[in-house]
C-alpha cells in the first residue's frame, strides 16, 4: 500500500527524523492560510499523488509570495499531473502540502528496503540526490551505496557511519546523518513497510540533516497490524476496479490489451495472459480468482472484467485441483447470464470433474467455446476478437 | 527414489484442527501410502486427542519425540505461521513445509535469519520449503501439501516451481504424454522464503531416478537466474525452463508478493535469456512444456 508525501512525512516526524514543517491542503484558500500560519517568505507548493517524478511534471513550485502560493495552488490543484510513473492520462491532484522553502546545500538520496537475494533489510544511500535513482543505478550503479542489515542485530552505528562518510556528508553533519539513517531503519521495520525513501534528504547551509521527501510503501500482508497505516489509505490514488475486486478477495490488474482474462493462481494467470500475447493480442487484465472460487466470486469477477469498456472478448482458464471443474462451469454459465454476456468467451478447464465441467457448458446454450489447451484457448480467443 | 520424502516419511502436522489443516490432512491421508506417512498433529489447547486417526501432541518437539516424525507442513494462520516454522526449526526437524499464504514479509525476514543464526552456531539445520506454497509430492508414495493428486504419476521427471497451479499444469501435461514425475515441488511466491530454485535443482542432479527437470519460475527476484547459473556448470540433466510475466508491467504485484518487477533484470524476458545462455530449453508457450521434454530425452 502506497501513502502520500505528507502521511510520509507525518511518520518520519513520528520516529525522530527532522522535515520541513509543512500543512496538508485540500483547497486553494487553504493553501495560502496554512502559507500564513507558516509564516515566513518562500514556500513549496507539492502536488500530492502516489506517482513519483512530481517535479519534473510541474507538479512542485516554489512561492516567493502569499499571491504566489495562491497562483501556484490554483494551477496544481485538479490538474492532470502527468509523470513517469502515471501513464499518459497522467494521476488528478486533489490535495497539495505546502511546506517551509529549505536552504539547500547539498542532495543526498537515502532508501531502505527488504533484499530478497541475502534475505537482509538493504540501507542504500547515494550523493546523487534529487535524481532519478534509477537513472543513478543504471548510469553510475558505483555511486550507490549499499549496507545489509541483519534484523535481528539492526543498522549498527558503524554500517550507518560507512554511509554516511561514503556519500559525502561533511564531518560536522555525519552524528545526524548516522542517527537519521537508523531513525529511518526502526520506521522501516516497525511499520512493516517494503520500501522508506527519502528524495532528497538535505545538507542545509547550517549543517543540519532533513528530509524534504517522503516515499513509502507497505507490505499488504501486514496491514492487519498497521490501522494507523491503513488509516492513510486514499481510494481516490487506487484503480476503481482493483478497489472492487478487492472486496471479493479476487487479485485483479487493470492492463492495456483487449483480452479478459480469468483464471485461478497466479503463476498460472501470468502463464495465460504471455500466451495470448504470444498469439498476436494483449491482455485486458490480471485476474486470479484464487483457490476457493464460488460461484459469486466467478460472477463478481466478470462484472469487473466487463467494466473495461476495451474488453472484446473473455478467457477462462481454470486448472481444477481442489477446486472443481463443474463448480467453475456452474459459476461461468450463471455469470455469462447474469451480465448478458455478448463478447466471445473461451473457456479452458482441466482437472478434477474436467468432464462434468465441459458438459454443463455444453448444455447450457450459451455460445462457449471450449478449448483443450491454454494454447489452443488463446488462439480461439485471438481469432475470435479479430 | 525421489527427493526429500518417501513412503518412509513421518509427518506432522502444524495447524491440522483449523479448517484448511483438516480438508487437505484428510486428502493427504488418502492418498498413497498417507495413513501411514500422517502421525501426529499439533495444538497446545488439543492435546491428547485425536483427528482422522491422527494423534494430537501439546508441542511440535513433543510430537517428533513421540512418534520419529521429522518433517512437518504447516496450515497455522499468516499471524502465527512464522512462529509454527521457529518451533519446528527449534525440534531440529528435516524439513518444514509451510502451506500459509499472507504471511508479513517481516515475520519471514525474522525466522530466516534465526534459522542461519542457529546453523551458524552448529545447530542442527532444518530446511524450509514455502510459505505460499503448494508444498511437495513424491507420485505415489507421498503428498504433503494441497496438491490434486490424481494428476500426477509416478515416473522419473522432476517439476519445480513458484507457482501451484503452474505446477500442476505441467504435471499435468506431463502425465498425458506418458512420463511420470520422480517429485513436484512449489516452493512458493512469497519474496523471503526457504529452498530456492537452485537448492532444489541440486537435489534433483543428485537423484538418480530423476532424468530431466522442468524448471518453471516468474518475474521478481534473483533465484531463476542463480539457479541457472548454477545448472550451467553442474548438471548433468536436461531442463526445460519457462519464465511466467512477460506481459506483467513493472511496479505491479502479480498476485504472489514475489512477482513484482524491481529492477532490470528479473524481467521474464531477462531471465529467459539467462536461462536459454545456461543451456535449457526455454519456451514462451507454457503449453508446450512437457513436449519440449519428451523431445530432450534420448
Amino acid at each position: 500500500m502506497k501513502i502520500h508525501e505528507y502521511q510520509g512525512k507525518e511518520i518520519l516526524r513520528k520516529f525522530g527524523v527532522v522535515t520541513p514543517r509543512g500543512i496538508p491542503c485540500f483547497s486553494v484558500d487553504e493553501a495560502v492560510k496554512a502559507a500564513e500560519e507558516l509564516g515566513g517568505k518562500i514556500w513549496v507548493v507539492k502536488a500530492q499523488i502516489h506517482a513519483g517524478g512530481r517535479g519534473k511534471g510541474g507538479g512542485v513550485k516554489l512561492a516567493r509570495s502569499l499571491d504566489e502560493v495562491r497562483e501556484h495552488a490554483n494551477a496544481i490543484l485538479g490538474m492532470q499531473l502527468i509523470t513517469h510513473q502515471t501513464g499518459p492520462e497522467g494521476q488528478k491532484v486533489n490535495r497539495l502540502l505546502v511546506e517551509d522553502g529549505a536552504d539547500i546545500k547539498k542532495e543526498y538520496y537515502v532508501a531502505v528496503l527488504t533484499d530478497r537475494a541475502t534475505q537482509k533489510v538493504a540501507v542504500m544511500a547515494s550523493s546523487e540526490g534529487g535524481m532519478d535513482i534509477e537513472e543513478v543505478a543504471h548510469s553510475t550503479p558505483e555511486k550507490i551505496l549499499k549496507e545489509f542489515v541483519d534484523p535481528l542485530v539492526g543498522l549498527t552505528d558503524a554500517q550507518a557511519t560507512n554511509l554516511a562518510k561514503g556519500i559525502g556528508v561533511p564531518d560536522g553533519s555525519v552524528a545526524q546523518a548516522v542517527d537519521t539513517l537508523k531513525k529511518l531503519y526502526t520506521c522501516y521495520m516497525e511499520t512493516d513497510a517494503s520500501l522508506a525513501e527519502i528524495n532528497p534528504l538535505i545538507l542545509e547551509g547550517n549543517g543540519g540533516i532533513k528530509a524534504l521527501d517522503a516515499k513509502f510503501n507497505f507490505d499488504s500482508n501486514a496491514l492487519y497490524r498497521h490501522p494507523e497505516i491503513v488509516a492513510y489509505r486514499d481510494l481516490d490514488e487506487e484503480d476503481a476496479n482493483e478497489i472492487e475486486a478487492s472486496k471479493f478477495d479476487l487479485a485483479y490488474i487493470s492492463l492495456d490489451g483487449n483480452i479478459g482474462c480469468l483464471v485461478n493462481g497466479a503463476g498460472l494467470a501470468m502463464a495465460t495472459m504471455d500466451t495470448i500475447k504470444l498469439f498476436g493480442a494483449e491482455p485486458a487484465n490480471f485476474l486470479d480468482v484464487g483457490g476457493g472460487a464460488t460461484t459469486e466470486k466467478v460472477t463478481e469477477a466478470f462484472k469487473i472484467m466487463l467494466k473495461n469498456p476495451k474488453v472484446k472478448g473473455i478467457l477462462v482458464n481454470i486448472f481444477g485441483g481442489i477446486m472443481k471443474c463443474d463448480t467453475i462451469a456452474n459459476g461461468v454459465v450463471t455469470a455469462a447470464k447474469e451480465t448478458h454476456l455478448s463478447v466471445p468467451l473461451v473457456v479452458r478447464m482441466k482437472g478434477t470433474n474436467e468432464d462434468l465441467g465441459k458438459q454443463i457448458l455444453k448444455d447450457s446454450g450459451l455460445p462457449i467455446i471450449a478449448a483443450d489447451t491454454m494454447a489452443e484457448a488463446a488462439e480461439k480467443i485471438v481469432a475470435a476478437v479479430k | 527414489m525421489s527427493i526429500l520424502i518417501n513412503k518412509d516419511t513421518k509427518v506432522i502436522t502444524q495447524g491440522i484442527t483449523g479448517k484448511t489443516g483438516q480438508f487437505h490432512t484428510e486428502k493427504c491421508q488418502e492418498y498413497a501410502n498417507g495413513k501411514e506417512c500422517f502421525a501426529a498433529g499439533v495444538n497446545p489447547k488439543k492435546a491428547g486427542e485425536s483427528i482422522f486417526g491422527i494423534p494430537i501432541f501439546g508441542s511440535v518437539k513433543e510430537a517428533a519425540a513421540q512418534t520419529g516424525a521429522t518433517v512437518s507442513v504447516i496450515y497455522v494462520p499468516p499471524a502465527g505461521a512464522a512462529a509454527a516454522i521457529w518451533e519446528a526449526v527449534e525440534a531440529d526437524l528435516d524439513l518444514a513445509i509451510c502451506i500459509t499464504e499472507g504471511i508479513p514479509v517481516r515475520d519471514m525476514l525474522e525466522v530466516r535469519n534465526k534459522m542461519k543464526a542457529k546453523e551458524a552456531k552448529g545447530g542442527k539445520k532444518t530446511l524450509l520449503l514455502g510459505p505460499n506454497c503448494p508444498g511437495l509430492i513424491t507420485p505415489d508414495e507421498i503428498k504433503i501439501g494441497i496438491m490434486p493428486g490424481h494428476i500426477h504419476r509416478k515416473g522419473r521427471i522432476g517439476v519445480v516451481s513458484r507457482s501451484g497451479t503452474l505446477t500442476y499444469e505441467a504435471v499435468a501435461q506431463l502425465t498425458e504424454i506418458g512420463l511420470g514425475q520422480s517429485s513436484a515441488v512449489g516452493i512458493g511466491g512469497d519474496p523471503i522464503n526457504g529452498l530456492k530454485h537452485i537448492d532444489v535443482m541440486k537435489a534433483f542432479n543428485d537423484d538418480p531416478d530423476t532424468d530431466a527437470v522442468i524448471m518453471i519460475g516468474e518475474i521478481g527476484g534473483p533465484d531463476e537466474a542463480e539457479a541457472a547459473m548454477w545448472c550451467k556448470a553442474n548438471m548433468k540433466k536436461p531442463i526445460v525452463g519457462f519464465i511466467a510475466g512477460v506481459t506483467a508491467p513493472p511496479g505491479k504485484r502479480m498476485g504472489h508478493a514475489g512477482a513484482l518487477i524491481s529492477g532490470g533484470a528479473d524481467t521474464a524476458d531477462a531471465k529467459l535469456a539467462i536461462m536459454e545462455e545456461c543451456g535449457f530449453t526455454v519456451t514462451r508457450n507454457p503449453s508446450e512444456m512437457a513436449k519440449l521434454l519428451k523431445a530432450l530425452l534420448k
